[in-house]
């Protein structure tokens, strides 16, 4: 029997994105919009079951080294491959309908796989190196993918800022990287984490380890490099929307997971260079309070949930925020919480996009009003965007609830009940504004002249899939914690 | 398994409905609502339970256990079973839902199979609040519920729905959320591996914390008893936390009326039961007069409110904050008499509310106004629906041989009984609310039902729809058979209620000292 190789969906997704630039070649001319969007399908839902497969498979304490240490398989690479795999074959499904009118198919979905072949193997870098080449490859398809619509003068000015902000945000963690360099004179997070313990160098790596925490900022959405993420999501096609503030963001926390607890244990570097947790405290509290209050005052949907995902990311900042030095199983169990909210994120946020991906497929207009009374024409969608709704802000009808008491309980544990408490206040504000969601599609009158032209197969199957998805996570939450949990044991064993 | 099968059966029907073209929904969904009734009587038939559900010494009917979710420092599993007070309540919700389904086949009209599939959607959603016993899965199942009302309320609810929608749906989830804060930190400071409600109740009563927060035992026990007590109370709802019902009833749709005061409400009294007086029955023993000034303001405010209204829904509704006022009388005499007159005071009042309701919708479906200044001598035009309306009236001023009589004689006796401060002196004021009651009752029938007949509306008063007699004739019987048979559901009641007041003889000890 021939062995697979640890990297197997990083593989895939590759391979994948190759066959569809390889299928445009051989049929340039042809529109084959189904073909596309059935290998891509294909690749990324194979790469979500061999992670899957992979995490079954591997019961022990797994960690396999590739190329020298420069790539790491583990439970947390898997973990989030995963994410990413499924997030992204939601994605493509959904775009089966949304893009079948537009022009440069293949190079769609090619660099919707591209990007998401970076994502997981940002899950697994496990040297600065690897990590800023898997971040950019993340990262370039997705600027071009925001700024897919090129026609549309929203879709190209988010295009911009996202690239431009991009841009600065890599400068930035490209400097960290050298600095941190300077200090350990290496590379591989492994070998930093030997060198880091007595350094003389502290503020050189204190600065370093700074300059990182920007570039993870950046592509998770968090305070202070949040600013792309309501006018990239609220321009791109809402797929890619759904794509980037879901697998993008979990794919920036795995790399930071991996990278501060790896590379800087807080032993070592709190008392030399600089505490992050102390750090990312702060940013979680700024992050979670400021996504909420601004996703509080929006008019449309998409911004709303714009804004939502930037208090998303700051409830899973609490992972890193409540670490401390020393406390191994309370250490496991926060990071682990964050890994879980991630996953049943993943599912109800990009829910949540492509619900809206499927309100712009029928042109009902973008603010709240205009999505009045849409539960009278398409009850079935409008029962998953409830459940999308009332998962993200908490309500025991989705995995949402789980994972968030999973999570704020896990802060307790660790000592920080006063930032469970800011949690758990946003967090039952932020049922008012996804409540007006619900309201609007289902207790307001439709005006007379709403008609939705059909139901796209493909936006339905991706919409109705990730609610049933986001409800089974609420009774089958139980393994999904516990591998989230164990990644996050491994981790730390090192 | 069966408690499983119920809920699973009553969801995979909600789901059905759903799914079923208009025309037939509402008949599919009384079909299918008699499987869970005839389902929940062969359980009451089946019923072996002894003792309290959250008394390691009480055995439960139809118990299942399985593990949910083991991480983290609290397992949480799911654990269904009933005992004596819960049978009861998963009785009434059946039946009640599905009279509930018949009387909404006149009001609603529009998007009908969306209607009855949410009103399927929340008895399956109730049956697990009654019948959870680890506090995950009875959360879970209490949040539940309110998604459903809210719909129900915002679509199908009268001119202000909307607002009346977002009210109940903030105040109650606000309350929850209080509560659920309560219940996890005393959990978490207490020396417990799960949330089995059973495991708490024991570590409670022996005091086993591991940490108070340093707050020490007793101030974490008053902070959390209170932080519960809140919640539940808006639920109930108590004065001064009841201003969103009124809203809620009188925009709401006849049948989610029914539902609500018939079942809702309840979850309130019996969460507090449950929690609150089960749990932390110290606590609830030391602030015993705050509690009674609570239950005997609401009885005597509320009778008060409803002698105000000219609207019959409103003057059902706010009785019914009166009536609960005795529940939770009852419940913190802390006697057997109390207690169990309580809980026979939740069903009684829950088929009583229920019918009274839906009297009210009857006559607002024939004569489209529910004014009691539009209204007068209907009786002869509507003999039976009259007839049930006045039965209904009787059983709510607690006439003998009607199931509220049952309920309140057993309430007043538990507070004549009870030993805290002033018991009789409150109990005493309380029941003078009977006698508002009577007044605003009589006075309210005899200007709409009675007198020469005129009715300031367009529409011909006409004998209500054959289907409508149905619901309020079968559950007028209901009434009277619970009333003149009380030990149907009294026995169990008074099995599962017996060993609280054993486990705590404080409660029921005389005490020394000067008061009164």
């Amino acid at each position: 029997m021939v062995e697979l190789p640890p990297l197997t969906p990083q593989i895939v997704l590759g391979v994948t994105a190759i066959v569809l630039f390889g299928v445009d070649i051989v049929a340039p001319n042809t529109r084959k919009n189904g073909l596309l969007a059935g290998i891509s399908a294909a690749g990324t839902s194979l790469a979500a079951a061999t992670a899957v497969w992979f995490l079954a498979a591997g019961t022990g304490d797994f960690r396999f080294v590739q190329f020298d240490g420069a790539l790491v398989v583990d439970a947390l690479s898997l973990f989030f491959a995963f994410i990413v795999g499924s997030v992204a074959t939601l994605v493509v499904v959904a775009s089966y309908d949304y893009v079948r009118e537009e022009d440069h198919l293949a190079e769609f979905y090619s660099l919707v796989i591209l990007a998401a072949t970076g994502m997981t193997l940002m899950a697994s870098a496990n040297s600065l190196v690897t990590v800023f080449v898997a971040l950019e490859l993340a990262s370039l398809p997705s600027y071009a993918l925001v700024a897919f619509l090129k026609t549309n003068r929203g879709s190209v000015e988010a295009g911009l800022k996202y690239f431009l902000i991009g841009a600065l945000s890599s400068a930035v963690m490209a400097y960290g990287i050298s600095l941190i360099y300077a200090t350990t004179g290496t590379l591989l997070l492994d070998d930093i984490a030997a060198a880091v313990t007595g350094t003389e160098l502290g503020g050189v790596l204190g600065l370093g380890i700074v300059m990182l925490a920007g570039g993870f900022a950046f592509k998770t959405a968090s305070v202070p490099f949040h600013f792309w993420a309501p006018e990239a999501y609220e321009g791109a096609p809402a797929p890619i929307s759904a794509f980037l503030s879901s697998a993008s963001k979990a794919a920036g926390f795995a790399v930071a997971f991996r990278v501060f607890t790896t590379a800087f244990p807080l032993d070592a570097v709190a008392a030399t260079a600089v505490d992050w947790s102390l750090l990312f405290v702060v940013l979680a509290v700024v992050t979670m309070t400021l996504g909420n209050f601004a996703a509080a005052t929006q008019d449309t949907v998409k911004r709303m949930l714009a804004y939502s995902s930037i208090g998303h990311a700051g409830y899973v900042l609490m992972g890193l925020a409540a670490l401390q030095s020393g406390a191994t199983d309370a250490n496991s169990f926060v990071l682990g919480a964050s890994m879980t909210h991630l996953l049943v994120y993943g599912f109800m946020n990009t829910g949540a996009f492509l619900f809206v991906a499927l309100a712009e497929y029928w042109d009902v207009g973008r603010t709240f009003e205009d999505y009045n009374g849409l539960a009278t024409r398409a009850p079935v969608a409008c029962v998953a965007m409830t459940v999308f709704m009332f998962s993200l802000a908490g309500l025991p009808v989705g995995g949402g609830f789980l994972s968030k008491y999973l999570l704020f309980a896990g802060t307790v544990q660790a000592g920080f009940a006063w930032l469970a408490a800011v949690a758990a206040i946003n967090s039952a504000l932020s049922l008012y504004y996804y409540s007006r969601v619900v309201k609007a599609i289902w207790i307001e009158d439709p005006s007379d002249d709403l008609t939705l032209r059909g139901t796209p197969t493909g936006l339905y199957t991706a919409v109705i899939a990730a609610g049933v998805a986001t409800v089974v996570l609420l009774v089958a939450f139980d393994p999904v914690a516990q591998t989230a949990i164990h990644a996050a044991e491994v981790l730390f064993a090192l | 398994m069966l408690i499983e099968a119920l809920i699973a059966v009553t969801f995979v029907s909600a789901v059905a409905v759903m799914l079923a073209p208009d025309k037939i929904a509402g008949k599919l969904a009384f079909a299918l609502s008699l499987l869970p009734v005839a389902g929940s009587l062969w359980m009451f038939g089946q019923y072996d339970a002894s003792g309290n559900a959250l008394f390691e010494a009480g055995t439960l009917a139809f118990e299942t256990t399985a593990k949910w979710i083991t991480v983290g420092p609290y397992a949480l599993n799911w654990h269904v079973g009933v005992d004596g007070i819960s049978m009861p309540l998963v009785v009434l919700s059946t039946v009640l839902t599905s009279l509930a389904i018949l009387s909404a086949w006149t009001p609603i009209q529009e998007r009908q199979s969306q209607f009855y599939s949410l009103m399927l959607f929340m008895l399956a959603s109730l049956l697990g609040v009654f019948t959870a016993l680890d506090f995950f899965v009875w959360f879970v199942f209490w949040e539940f519920v309110l998604v459903p009302m809210y719909f129900l309320i915002g679509i199908w609810g009268g001119p202000r729905r909307k607002y009346a929608a977002i009210k109940f749906f903030v105040y109650t989830n606000v309350a929850s959320l209080v509560m659920f804060i309560g219940f996890v930190a005393l959990v978490f400071a207490l020396d417990v591996n799960s949330f089995d409600m059973i495991a708490v109740t024991s570590a409670l009563a022996n005091d086993s914390f591991a940490t108070t927060y340093g707050l020490g035992a007793e101030t974490l026990k008053v902070v959390a008893f209170f932080a519960m007590f809140f919640g539940f109370a808006v639920k109930v709802p108590t004065v001064p936390l009841h201003t969103w019902l009124p809203d809620a009833h009188v925009q709401a749709p006849t049948p989610a009326s029914v539902m609500l005061a018939g079942v809702l409400l309840k979850m309130g009294t019996y969460a507090m039961l449950r929690f609150n007086f089960t749990m932390l029955p110290g606590v609830a023993r030391d602030y015993a007069v705050l509690i009674a000034i609570f239950a005997v303001v609401s009885v005597i405010y509320g009778a008060m409110l409803a002698l105000a209204q000219q609207d019959l829904k409103r003057i059902v509704a706010y009785s019914s904050v009166s009536s609960m006022g005795y529940v939770i009388l009852g419940l913190v005499a802390y006697n057997v008499y109390g207690l169990g007159g309580a809980t026979f005071q939740m069903v009684a009042h829950g088929l009583i509310s229920g019918l009274m309701f839906m009297c009210v919708g009857v006559i607002y479906n024939v004569a489209h106004t529910r004014m009691v200044g539009d209204l007068s001598g209907i009786a002869d035009k509507m003999p039976v629906t009259a007839a049930v309306f006045v039965a209904a009236a009787f059983g709510y001023m607690g006439l003998p041989l009607m199931a509220g009589f049952a309920g309140e004689v057993f309430i007043f006796i538990g507070g004549f009984q009870a030993t805290f401060p002033y018991a009789q002196l409150f109990t005493a004021v309380a029941m003078f609310g009977i006698v508002v009651v009577a007044g605003y009752l009589l006075f309210a029938m005899q200007r709409v039902l009675f007198g020469p007949f005129s009715a300031d509306t367009d529409y011909d008063i006409v004998p209500a729809a054959s289907h409508d007699t149905f619901a309020i004739v079968v559950l007028v019987l209901l009434v009277i058979v619970l009333g003149t048979a009380p030990e149907v559901f009294y026995g169990m009641i008074q099995d599962a209620v017996n060993p609280m007041v054993d486990s705590f003889p404080e409660a029921t000890a005389v005490l020394t000292g000067g008061e009164l």
